[in-house]
């Protein structure tokens, strides 16, 4: 049985079409993992009796010969979706109990199209931390450790719950959220395909707000056609969500062995950074000869604005973080912890309910927004947002995707980074670029480290046009050939 | 200008600016689908969205846009094309976000001018700086528990027009004819109900002192006042504070205060300095709200003839003084009504019919025009049966009273009860001829110069004919019988 879990989605589909297994027993296989690695600690919550039930149900509909497009293909959820009847914490203290009485609408779409919820997965506080360390539910173990040491890496974050699970072949793929690399940043730690789509493409309607102009949701899987699968059917307009943006989705996999002829392909100098291990600087190269040897033409260019990105996005993300968390309080739902007034439960509650990572984007974030700071910060932060989605602009006009490194780093240890803020945020360095241009961005793993950890490789595209990013990344995906696994699953 | 106030070594001049919140008619809350009707069960018309759940998001209701636009119009000012939503930053139990979506920088509406009828006759005009659409707060109540705050929603999300105007008024007077004009266009327009004691319409008073001619003094915002009357009054007490403070040598601090209806009173209710640093920035849940030209323009012909053309038209097309005029149109069912009554008929006779009869016993019933007893055909009538000589105004006030009584129309009661003016000079002649006899005594003095009892005689005539003799006859005849 433990076979049924090292399928693609794209396999098992065709082995449910056949009948070869069912649904529920593709459900029964990934529950047994889940449980033999629940040391990982990428659950909040399991809901084992659902996903056996939406896996009978799914094998009902296949037999009347209803089948969607995910058709009994097992999932974990990112917690910071609102799952209905289902405890969403978004890794919080603060959301204690917390059951929605909604679905949140990428999920919806999702079991709409035949898939089955496994659980629940752990991530950062409310999607702030690029190691899920900051989690109320404990840190979340990458499955990867290195060649000759044992000690536990970080699954990246903060999306780490759903890279640990796929990784460990806990689900078959799983959802994510990208803000500025949540999911990009682990799937590349954890040696997984992650997208994050262009900006209004998925809903965020029912998905627990960090920062409301940059949160994008999109999967983490084992293969970029099961990425381009999972995308398919979690895009879409969305009346609901104003920033969703109404454009048909086009059949992502269709294209995808189309192969990358004749595409002009970018190298901007400016993400060439100090720092940066040489490894990865090789595997950069390795990448970008793997493109030409395809047909691309290779080109030259230049993002002036790089360096300003992260500076920029620890202005926007907090501001707006600091407004979408004031609706945690303690009066309609979720943690409370009594008071002698008003004020003293606000403070009481949010004292116990917030994490030290949160509160701190919560402070900055107030601060920016500030009568007296405003212009100085945020204002000038979005003046440097349009100017970092010009460089972009300009760019695309000579060529048509922008291949970078995923991380400058492979995954680290826990507790390696922790002391020093700056130094955690500069993991999104590669990555935050694109989220405050709107633009899509792909990780794709390319290889392995020297201590042999996965390393990825990340592609950044037009304005929905994630079709050409998955014909790109499936071209990189089979020159590397990646099929290593972590040792142990 | 005769609004200066006089204090101990000269006089003062009030300077005024108002800021309405004029809740928005619409079935649906201004970011949610949730219900909007007044004095439902709590929290029974509350959506996740308005009570801020995870992952909710706000959706725009084009309604209470078109209704913001159509108030600008009517509020003769410029509509901007494109607009943006800002979240207004600040902790309350009874703002479930923790933010109020609202607009800043880039309001729907800008500039604009109402023009403002005085008591005297006199108009004016008042300029509005801008409208701005934001979403209400829900309600917390105090009184349920004794150490509990309860919270309703219902309200939470309902659209509000805030109409900021310049601080252009120079009286209490000035504000409430503001008021009162704003608060007519809105329900021209059927944009708002006009309803301040169902909250439907709140106040804010800015109010400073200045010497004439000088610059403008430092302002204090009385907030939240529910009536007009009492806005007067508010402004009335703060106004007289301020000469106060500053004529014993004092500084007006910037603060905020609130009116005691009980009292008469304002009072500090928080500093600048303790005021709110709200963090407004554009929301990133909402797109800018780009208007299509064409649409406005086409909104604006679908707009109603407004109270100041129709007072235009009143005083042009029926002669009525702009005071008549200005009374008739305050309310669009009374001009309505008076429209229907003037129409064929005395258009001025009609007026005065409608404002010193009808209203006075709508007044005493406590209804409005649109229940009055007696309907606008009904009234025509018997202002037809004056105008033919049928019956006297004398009379027609009886029928009238009986009209208001019974809703039965004038033809009827005058023939039930035979109030049929008399016309017949040899009836009135025989009337007067019996009086006089009776009345020797009277005549005798009348002839020797007391000519006061002129009166007496024409009562005791109308005495006898029940009434009914035709006035201006009767006083002709009289005359000629006297001087006889």
């Amino acid at each position: 049985m433990t076979a049924l879990t090292e399928l693609t989605m794209t396999q098992a589909l065709a082995g449910l079409a056949k009948g070869s297994f069912s649904a529920r027993e593709l459900a029964e296989a990934h529950l047994a993992v889940m449980e033999r690695h629940r040391g990982l600690n990428a659950f909040i919550t399991e809901t084992p009796e659902k996903a056996l039930a939406m896996a009978g149900e799914s094998d009902a509909r296949r037999k009347r010969g209803e089948v969607g497009l995910l058709e009994g293909i097992p999932l974990g959820i990112k917690d910071l979706f609102c799952t209905e009847g289902v405890l969403t914490t978004a890794g919080s203290h603060i959301l204690d109990g917390f059951k929605p009485p909604y679905e949140s609408t990428v999920t919806a779409k999702l079991w709409q199209a035949g898939a089955a919820m496994l659980g629940k997965l752990n991530m950062d506080e409310f999607a702030m931390g690029s190691s899920n360390t900051t989690s109320y539910h404990g840190n979340v173990k990458n499955p990867w450790t290195r060649r000759g040491d044992n000690r536990d890496l970080v699954p990246g974050g903060s999306s780490g719950g759903s890279a640990a699970a796929v990784a460990a072949r806990m689900a078959m793929a799983a959802t994510g959220t990208d803000t500025g690399g949540s999911i990009r940043q682990p799937a590349a730690f954890c040696g997984l395909v992650g997208i994050k789509p262009t900006y209004g493409r998925c809903s965020r309607w029912g998905i627990v707000a960090f920062a409301s102009s940059l949160d994008q949701a999109g999967p983490l899987a084992r293969s970029v056609e099961d990425a381009a699968l999972m995308l398919q059917v979690m895009a879409g307009h969305d009346p609901k969500d104003s920033t969703s943006v109404d454009l048909p989705v086009p059949d992502y996999r269709a294209g995808l062995g189309a192969g990358v002829k004749g595409l002009r392909i970018g190298i901007p100098r400016e993400y060439r950074m100090d720092g940066m291990a040489a490894e990865i600087g090789a595997l950069w190269a390795k990448g970008a000869e793997w493109l030409k040897a395809a047909g691309a033409e290779i080109v030259d260019i230049s993002l002036p604005h790089t360096k300003y990105a992260l500076p920029t996005y620890y202005i926007i993300a907090p501001a707006e973080a600091s407004s979408n968390l004031a609706r945690y309080d303690g009066v309609r739902f979720g943690l409370r912890v009594p008071g002698g007034s008003l004020d003293e439960m606000y403070e009481n509650t949010r004292a116990a309910g917030f994490g030290a990572e949160v509160k701190r984007r919560v402070l900055i974030g107030t601060y920016v927004l500030s009568a007296g700071y405003y212009d100085a910060y945020y204002l000038k932060a979005q003046r440097l947002r349009s100017l970092i989605l010009g460089d972009f602009t300009k760019a695309f006009e000579k060529v048509d995707a922008i291949l970078t490194p995923a991380t400058p780093t492979p995954a680290f240890a826990v507790g390696e980074r922790m002391d020093d803020p700056i130094a955690m945020y500069l993991n999104d360095v590669f990555t935050v670029p694109v989220n405050l241009a709107g633009l899509p961005g792909i990780s794709v793993p390319a290889g392995l480290s020297e201590d042999g950890l996965p390393l990825g490789l990340q592609l950044l595209g037009r304005a929905f046009d994630e079709a050409t990013l998955f014909r790109t990344a499936r071209t990189i995906e089979e020159a590397a050939g990646f099929t290593a696994k972590a040792a142990g699953i | 200008m005769s609004d200066y106030i006089e204090g101990h070594n000269g006089p003062w001049e009030i300077v005024l600016g108002l800021e309405v919140h004029a809740q928005v008619i619409s079935k649906a809350k201004l970011f949610s689908g949730a219900a909007t009707e007044f004095g439902a069960e709590p929290n029974s018309q509350v959506s996740f969205v308005d009570a801020a759940f995870p992952g909710m998001l706000p959706v725009i209701n084009r309604f209470c846009v078109e209704q913001a636009v159509k108030t600008g119009l009517g509020l003769n000012a410029q509509i901007n094309h494109r607009s943006v939503f800002d979240r207004k930053n600040y902790f309350y139990a009874d703002l479930p976000a923790g933010y109020q979506i609202s607009q800043f920088l880039q309001p729907i509406v800008g500039k604009g001018v109402i023009v403002i009828d005085l008591p005297d006759g006199r108009s004016r005009e008042v300029g509005i700086t801008r409208l701005h659409l934001e979403q209400d707060a829900g309600k917390s109540l105090h009184d349920q528990h004794p150490t509990k705050t309860y919270v309703d929603l219902n309200r939470s999300g309902v659209a509000l027009m805030e109409i900021v105007s310049e601080p252009d008024m120079r009286s209490s007077e000035e504000a409430a004819a503001y008021l009162r004009k704003l608060r007519s266009i809105l329900r021209y327009l059927g944009t708002c109900d006009g309803n301040m004691e169902e909250g439907s319409l709140r106040c804010d008073v800015n109010v400073s002192v200045r010497r004439p001619g000088e610059g403008l003094g430092t302002r204090c915002e009385i907030k939240n006042v529910n009536s007009i009357r009492y806005v007067q009054q508010a402004i009335e007490y703060e106004a007289r504070r301020q000469i106060e403070v500053i004529e014993e040598g004092g500084k007006i601090r910037q603060e905020t205060r609130l009116f005691d209806a009980g009292r008469g009173v304002t009072r500090t209710m928080r500093s600048k300095e303790d005021s709110h640093d709200y963090r407004y920035f554009p929301d990133p849940d909402l797109l800018p709200l780009d208007l299509d030209p064409a649409w406005v323009q086409r909104l604006k012909t679908t707009l109603p003839e407004l109270p100041d053309a129709k007072k235009a038209r009143f005083m042009a097309d029926f002669g009525l003084s702009p005071y008549d005029a200005g009374v008739l149109v305050a309310d669009q069912e009374t001009a309505h009504f008076y429209e229907t009554v003037a129409k064929g008929r005395d258009a001025k006779l009609a007026a005065n019919w409608l404002i010193s009869e009808l209203f006075g016993a709508l007044n005493k019933a406590g209804v409005d025009i649109a229940n009055s007893p007696v309907s606008a055909a009904a009234l025509g009538g018997l202002v037809d049966l004056i105008a033919d000589n049928t019956i006297s105004g004398r009379i027609a006030k009886d029928v009238f009273a009986e009209m208001v009584e019974t809703g039965k129309d004038a033809a009827a009661i005058v023939e039930a009860k035979g109030l049929r003016q008399v016309t017949d000079t040899g009836a009135i002649d025989a009337a007067i001829d019996k009086v006089l006899v009776q009345h020797a005594d009277k005549l005798a003095e009348y002839r020797s110069g007391k000519e006061k009892l002129f009166g007496f005689f024409i009562g005791q005539v109308m005495k006898a004919t029940a009434g009914k003799a035709n006035p201006a006859m009767l006083n002709d005849l009289l005359k000629k019988k006297l001087a006889g």
